[in-house]
């Protein structure tokens, strides 16, 4: 069962909600998906932590409906 | 021997050389995209490395995943500590931070 970009979209948003979100489906497999999120909850973290936030806003999902999710996190320019 | 055996065993490999890389094959034959991009990475800048097949052993491949609290593989560590997967290397890679931050860890790089 993949997931759709919405759906991954709505996921982080309700978990990061002022996550500006941009996904790419790389394969149009549902399953290959490039995300770019940027938000201010991010500023001070590590990469790593960054990550695992949006690993945690998929609820699992991340690792297995989800096979790739090339990922990009960044904290808003001030 | 502590409550999780399969986290001792990750200790372990995780100390037994300065850079460790948990991934899908072997250097030689990565089986999977992201794994082999890590791996050129790494033989790009010079870098010797251990590789540890998860595919050959279940319980290291699900139990990494919890000792890092990260969901996918590969995984790359550092002496010992997790550095992140295939997009996290990728971008410090990109970024020329990987370079500088194999050197404060003490893990000598090729000049390219």
């Amino acid at each position: 069962m993949a997931m759709t970009a919405s759906e991954i979209e709505h996921l982080i948003k309700e978990a990061i909600p002022d996550a500006v979100v941009d996904i790419r489906d790389l394969a149009g497999d549902g399953d290959h998906y490039a995300a770019n999120v940027v938000s201010a909850s991010f500023k001070g973290k590590t990469r790593v932590q960054q990550h695992q936030m949006v690993y945690a806003a998929l609820k699992g999902g991340m690792g297995n409906e989800l096979h790739a999710l090339a990922l990009q996190t960044s904290a808003p320019q001030d | 021997m502590s409550e999780n055996p399969v986290f001792d065993r990750i200790k372990n490999e995780v100390s037994s050389d300065d850079v460790v890389l948990f991934m899908k094959g072997t250097p030689v034959f990565p089986q999977c995209g992201f794994s082999n991009a890590v791996v050129q990475v790494l033989t790009y800048l010079g870098v010797p490395f251990k590789g540890i097949n998860v595919l050959e052993d279940d319980d290291i491949r699900q139990g990494i995943k919890e000792f890092s609290d990260w969901p996918t593989i590969p995984q790359l560590y550092v002496k010992g500590e997790f550095v992140g997967g295939c997009d996290i290397v990728r971008e410090m890679f990109e970024q020329g931070e990987l370079r500088d931050f194999l050197a404060q860890k003490g893990v000598e790089t090729e000049a390219v």
